[in-house]
């Protein structure tokens, strides 16, 4: 029984650091300012994307 | 611990009168329960894509929208050239972030994919993906005969990793003009959901943009043709073989959240699952398989009710029934019976 319920629960410790970290790289990808490089991107019409460019 | 002897114990149990008329129940239920299922689902997908992409005044004037929800990622595959588009397309963000000469890694995209991936895996895939979507919608017209895979499978199904290596990441950083930007490789060449979402539209209302297109934007939509005439025989090709988006969920799916159990106690091997799962995966076997979608269709064709899709709902409130000492015992042996191995 230990062993069944310690697998389930380190992928769920390791599924909540994951969830964690990534959030923590948001704020630091924020930070460096790496979304205004995604908006200017986003908001243009991207000439690879549809196949032109 | 269990032991594959006790495994056996569900069809053994079966045999008694009580327990057949209980696997009947199930199998009626499951077969009503699907239909509820996939319409559940087919909504979600509707209203998600209407939500990300429902920006009507873009499709309208053959615009796309540049207000301020253009910072943010949305989870799907769904480009944010689309003129309905109100979110950046996390894949076309990563490869612009790393092809720009400002940064060689891009925390903020791979932090959002992190965390999506860590709260539900491939479930963006089933239930959030505009072109998942789309494929859904194509296997349901009728064809003479449907196919469980294409030939090749086992191997195809890796070239979502390479994809993902080579045109996601290594070309847009190694292959840089003369001011050090790279292209965006995988979005120039392959990814039939720019095409069919907003290649297609975008060159069918502007005259500038008809007379630019030429050999690049025929090879997309031939592309997106082949993709589409697939879609119509195979279930999710595009999903299956090549999407690098579902690739990267993918490697979450064993730790995300939100995942599949399967109860091995009454679990009888018996393959309903595997028949039932339009990505062909043995979901007795493997429940946390790196190709599942969560689509949630084995979980109403099980036969003895042995799967679950399980997400942080739960994990919330056994955080909940741990706190509280009356009743945690109850909580925990019923998490126990819950086995998922793989």
């Amino acid at each position: 029984m230990k062993e069944r319920s310690g697998g389930i629960g380190k992928r769920r410790t390791a599924g909540v650091l994951l969830l964690a970290a990534g959030a923590v790289f948001m704020a630091v990808g924020i930070y460096r300012g790496e979304m205004a490089t995604v908006f200017i991107k986003a908001v243009n019409i991207c000439l690879e994307c549809i196949g032109i460019g | 611990m269990r032991t594959s002897d006790q495994g056996r114990q569900g069809p053994a149990a079966m045999q008694n009168g009580a327990g057949r008329r209980q696997t009947e129940n199930n199998r009626s239920a499951g077969r009503g329960g699907k239909k509820k299922g996939n319409r559940l689902r087919l909504f979600v997908q509707l209203c998600f894509t209407a939500l990300t992409n429902g920006y009507a005044a873009g499709f309208a004037n053959t615009t796309i929208y540049a207000g301020d929800l253009k910072h943010f990622c949305v989870p799907g595959l769904s480009c944010y050239s689309c003129p309905g588009a109100f979110g950046a397309c996390p894949l076309g963000s990563l490869q612009a972030v790393l092809g720009s000469r400002n940064f060689n890694f891009s925390f903020y995209i791979v932090g959002f994919l992190m965390a999506v991936g860590a709260l539900m895996g491939r479930f963006v895939c089933g239930w959030l993906c505009p072109f998942g979507l789309v494929q859904d919608l194509l296997y349901r017209i009728p064809f003479v005969k449907k196919f469980r895979r294409l030939p090749g499978d086992r191997w195809l199904r890796y070239l979502k990793y390479v994809i993902l290596v080579g045109f996601v990441i290594v070309l847009p950083m190694t292959v840089v003009d003369i001011i050090g930007q790279g292209s965006p490789w995988f979005c120039k060449y392959i990814c039939p959901s720019g095409t069919l979402m907003a290649g297609i539209p975008l060159v069918a209302g502007d005259p500038g943009l008809q007379e630019a297109a030429g050999g690049l934007f025929l090879w997309k939509v031939a592309v997106l043709a082949v993709l589409v005439l697939l879609s119509v025989v195979v279930y999710r090709p595009f999903c299956r073989y090549l999407c690098p988006l579902g690739a990267m969920y993918g490697v979450f799916n064993p730790v995300s959240l939100c995942r599949l159990q399967v109860d091995r106690d009454i679990c009888t091997k018996c393959g309903v699952c595997q028949k039932t799962c339009g990505m062909d995966i043995p979901v007795w076997e493997k429940p946390a398989s790196v190709e599942c979608i969560r689509c949630g269709d084995c979980v109403k064709a099980c036969p003895h009710g042995a799967i679950r899709l399980t997400g942080p709902a739960d994990l919330i409130r056994r955080g909940g029934a741990v706190g509280n000492a009356g009743t945690s015992g109850a909580v925990e042996s019923s998490a126990d019976s819950v086995e998922d191995r793989h």
